[in-house]
């Protein structure tokens, strides 16, 4: 089989996905279900004071004993920020300690704040969290956030929400050549194409939200992401063939085809 | 918002709760706290002035005044 192995975990699916921007929670939970991923994101918030007792919690509408919750900092631009919640997190979900860290460096463009991300990461690992980071592409910084202890780097392939695809599978090429942990393409993703482009790559997982929240169909989405993500997989396993710019070989046999020519064409 | 007593010779005390000002003239443990929010047997984690309080002590401390709480729960987010 070929699994995905986090942190000594095996999943065989390696679609990650968020559950935020859905317009309800059977519209989150059948997406999540049709994109048939195993680790999830959830972010950490204050509670509403005051608020509904009876309103439904996400925890109810997707179980711990179900998925793998991994519970980001999203929102955080401090080191102090994102390590208290993750500690809140893992406090919530019973020592649960598989995280997702992300340091923002900018509310405009949710790039990364690296020099923080890289405190957080030291600090977190040192209280044996298992950390998933989210990072900019830069093949240095990944290999520093791996030399930490960190057990997969998550590149961006473009910016939060953007839907933008990946601009530059150059750098995400370097960090996936030289990566001993799982690299997953974290951001960015719009389509299904843009998803098979990253396993094509060799990435060994791909995490998205809002390229299937905001879809007009979150529910087909889900299920297309989950295909491309496979099928992506599958094609860089494969092997793909060498491109050639200009060199004919027809997939037909060359000799035999009727011809009113009485020489058989050279193809 | 809450629910307090309003006797005259009642200690006043402040706490931040998510970052609110919260004021209550009466002692009270977090899992009381919890109560009065409704929150009680919900999936939620605690922090008191910076420090993580595991869910087996809500019935032992007793809030202080000055005290800086955050109460927070599992959300949507990628």
């Amino acid at each position: 089989m070929d699994n995905l192995i986090i942190a000594g975990k095996t999943y065989s699916s390696r679609l990650l996905v968020g559950t935020g921007k859905y317009k309800d929670f059977a519209e989150t939970r059948a997406s999540i279900d049709a994109s048939g991923a195993q680790i999830i994101t959830v972010a950490i918030r204050r509670t509403n004071i005051g608020q509904n007792p009876g309103e439904p919690n996400l925890l109810d509408i997707l179980p711990p004993s179900e998925y793998t919750l991994l519970p980001n900092t999203a929102g955080c631009y401090t080191v102090d920020d994102a390590v208290r919640t993750l500690r809140l997190a893992r406090e919530l979900l019973d020592g649960h300690s598989l995280v997702k860290l992300e340091v923002l460096g900018d509310p405009k463009t949710l790039f990364p704040n690296m020099v923080e991300t890289l405190k957080a990461a030291e600090i977190l690992v040192k209280e044996d969290f298992q950390v998933m980071v989210y990072t900019s592409d830069d093949p240095i910084l990944a290999r520093q956030l791996e030399e930490i202890g960190c057990v997969a780097v998550m590149p961006l392939a473009s910016l939060i929400g953007s839907g933008m695809g990946i601009l530059n599978p150059w750098n995400l090429q370097i960090i996936i050549d030289n990566a001993k942990v799982p690299v997953i393409v974290d951001a960015g993703v719009g389509t299904a194409s843009d998803a098979a482009i990253a396993m094509e790559l060799g990435c060994d997982g791909v995490l998205m939200n809002t390229a299937i929240a905001a879809a007009q169909k979150p529910v087909l989405m889900a299920s297309a992401m989950r295909k491309a993500v496979e099928a992506g997989r599958e094609a860089y396993l494969a092997g793909r063939m060498a491109k050639k710019f200009y060199s004919a070989s027809p997939s037909s046999p060359v000799t035999g085809a009727i011809s009113s020519s009485s020489k058989d064409r050279a193809a | 918002m809450l629910k307090t007593n309003t006797s005259p010779n009642a200690l006043m005390m402040q706490v931040t709760l998510n970052g609110q000002p919260q004021r209550f003239d009466t002692t009270l443990n977090i899992l009381q706290l919890l109560d009065y929010m409704t929150l009680q047997g919900k999936r939620i984690a605690v922090e008191r002035n910076g420090e993580i309080v595991p869910r087996s002590q809500f019935g032992e401390q007793m809030l202080a005044d000055g005290d800086r709480l955050e109460i927070v729960v599992a959300v949507g987010g990628g």
